[in-house]
């Protein structure tokens, strides 16, 4: 399966006893937009952070462009990453950075750009999320969804090939959350991203996904286009969508 | 319940892990010593906050230990009848080779070591770290590196600093208080002065300095979460840096200052 650009394989992972991810299999095509959902704490950002080797597993492997990360060091480790942009739940911001060094040091450690390219990019980013007039702002004055921009905005800084996203719109208003949905729509469909976006806010995973994938009890429960997770009778992901308190899923 | 074995083990196991760690870190350190070029920015801005900044704690320490070390060794020549104008002498000899090397070293663990842990555990426990890494960014070269360099080369610069101070502080106690003539304690300062001395201070300075750092980002580097736990590595960094500053001192004064 070449076309696939990430391949996840037998995933397991656990810290200490308590088992989060139980042999997870996933195959994400180049300039795919998937989208997880899955309950507070099963282990989506857990998944996420396997695919660009912030954890390590258990059990099982990945995969990317048909090589096994484990496998990457060095050098080839820092040019893997590269082609990733990162966006953290808790946004994760350098907090003794301002807003635009933030955005812009992804680009200044990689030694490819001159500063005043650095400077044009890191406008054209904070433009793109509507914060450039925050560009000189230390992260600790700003709201959460503002921070959650910014890291977005970081992300997308490199232009990478991949974009992973973690609960990217929460903490928005709606209508910035819109603004939000768009951008990451636009770098799919017009920079044939590839994206991995973790949500609870199924409004967004409707409009940004190609395929939305479920995760439940360490496993990936359901796999399918938007339209088939809209009319689907697992009871499990019916649960989720339409978010009832009384179903399978058990709150632990 | 944990039965006093049990506990004697893990402590046991906590101590490899942790002398293994420290190793490893090390380490890297000096593999990352091969990006000082690209990273001057990073080292000078830590140069700044680590070295100047305790510029002004040191000079008052040091004013102090050189004028209670005077005021001391006053007391107990008086005590023992021994003449006063060895006061120079005994000033400079237990500064230079102890009180600011250690002194300074045992400050400086609190004041920068802490600080170091602190902000490298807060940056961890913050996904900065993993932020770092996730942009193809060498932690160990952007955090680690430029820390422990600027302590490696801080620590013996404010130790020199310390020397100067403290014997000043002796003299002027000694003038002052003791009643002996500045020509005197200068003299007696001189005749004993022996650059090995003076030498061998700076290198423990040197290696106390690596210890503080080292650590510092080390327990950083372990913490886990939250405040609560950037509040314990800060402790534990502070701790164990002031323990193994004593103990080393403890080694370099059986291999320089030989009976
Ligand atoms: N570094 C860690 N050490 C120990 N346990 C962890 C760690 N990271 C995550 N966990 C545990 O793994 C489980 C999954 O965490 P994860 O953050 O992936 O949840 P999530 O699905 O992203 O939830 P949410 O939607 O609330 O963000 C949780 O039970 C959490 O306690
Ligand atoms: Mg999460």
């Amino acid at each position: 399966m070449h076309n696939n650009l990430i391949q996840i394989e037998n995933l397991h992972k656990r810290f200490n006893d308590l088992p989060v991810l139980n042999g997870v299999n996933l195959s994400i095509g180049k300039g795919e937009s998937i989208v997880v959902i899955g309950q507070s704490g099963c282990g989506k950002s857990v998944l996420l952070k396997h695919l660009i080797r912030l954890m390590e597993p258990d059990e099982g492997r990945v995969f990317f462009d048909g090589e096994n990360i484990a496998e990457f060091m060095g050098d080839s480790l820092v040019s893997f990453r590269r082609r990733f942009g990162m966006l953290f739940q808790s946004a994760a911001l350098f907090d003794s950075l301002t807003v635009a060094q933030n955005v812009g040091l992804g680009l200044k450690e990689s030694r490819r750009f001159k500063d005043e390219q650095i400077d044009e990019i890191v406008i054209e980013k904070l433009e793109m999320v509507g914060l450039a007039s925050s560009a000189d702002k230390y992260p600790a004055e700003l709201s959460g969804g503002m921070r959650k921009r910014v890291g977005l905005a970081r992300a997308i800084a490199n232009n990478p090939e991949v974009l992973l996203y973690d609960e990217p719109t929460t903490g928005l208003d709606p209508i910035t959350a819109d603004i939000i949905n768009d951008l990451i729509v636009e770098l799919n469909t017009r920079l044939k991203v590839t994206s991995v976006a973790v949500t609870h806010d199924m409004k967004s995973a409707f409009k940004i996904a190609d395929r939305i994938v479920m995760l439940y009890e360490g496993r990936i429960e359901f796999d399918a286009t938007p339209d088939a997770v809209r009319t689907t009778d697992n009871p499990v992901v019916k649960q989720f969508i339409t978010g009832q308190a009384r179903g399978p899923i058990q709150v632990r | 319940m944990e039965y006093g074995v049990q506990s004697i083990g893990r402590r046991g196991v906590n101590f490899i892990n942790r002398t293994g760690g420290l190793c490893i870190l090390l380490g890297r350190f000096f593999v990352a010593l091969k990006d000082v070029p690209r990273s001057m920015g990073l080292i000078f801005e830590q140069f700044y906050i680590i070295g100047v900044k305790s510029l002004p704690l040191i000079i008052i320490i040091s004013i102090f230990v050189g004028a209670v070390t005077a005021w001391q060794a006053a007391y107990q020549f008086k005590f023992i009848g021994a003449p006063l104008r060895y006061l120079g002498h005994m000033v400079g000899k237990a500064v230079i080779m102890e009180l600011s090397p250690v002194l300074s070293a045992l400050v400086f663990a609190g004041r920068v070591g802490a600080g170091i842990a602190a902000e490298v555990g807060t940056m961890k426990v913050t996904e900065q770290i993993d932020a770092l890494d996730s942009m193809g960014i060498n932690p160990v070269r952007y955090l680690v590196m430029p820390r422990i360099l600027a302590c490696l080369v801080m620590v013996p610069i404010l130790v020199l600093f310390s020397d100067f101070i403290a014997i000043m502080g002796g003299l002027v106690i000694s003038v002052l208080g003791v009643d002996i003539s500045t020509e005197t304690f200068m003299s007696g300062f001189r005749d004993s002065f022996k650059l090995a001395d003076f030498r061998n201070g700076l290198i423990k300075a040197l290696v106390f300095g690596l210890i503080i750092g080292l650590v510092g980002c080390y327990e950083g580097f372990r913490t886990r979460e939250g405040a609560v736990g950037v509040g314990r590595s800060t402790t534990n960094s502070v701790v164990i840096s002031c323990v193994l500053i004593l103990v080393f001192n403890f080694i370099f004064a059986i291999i320089l200052f030989r009976l």
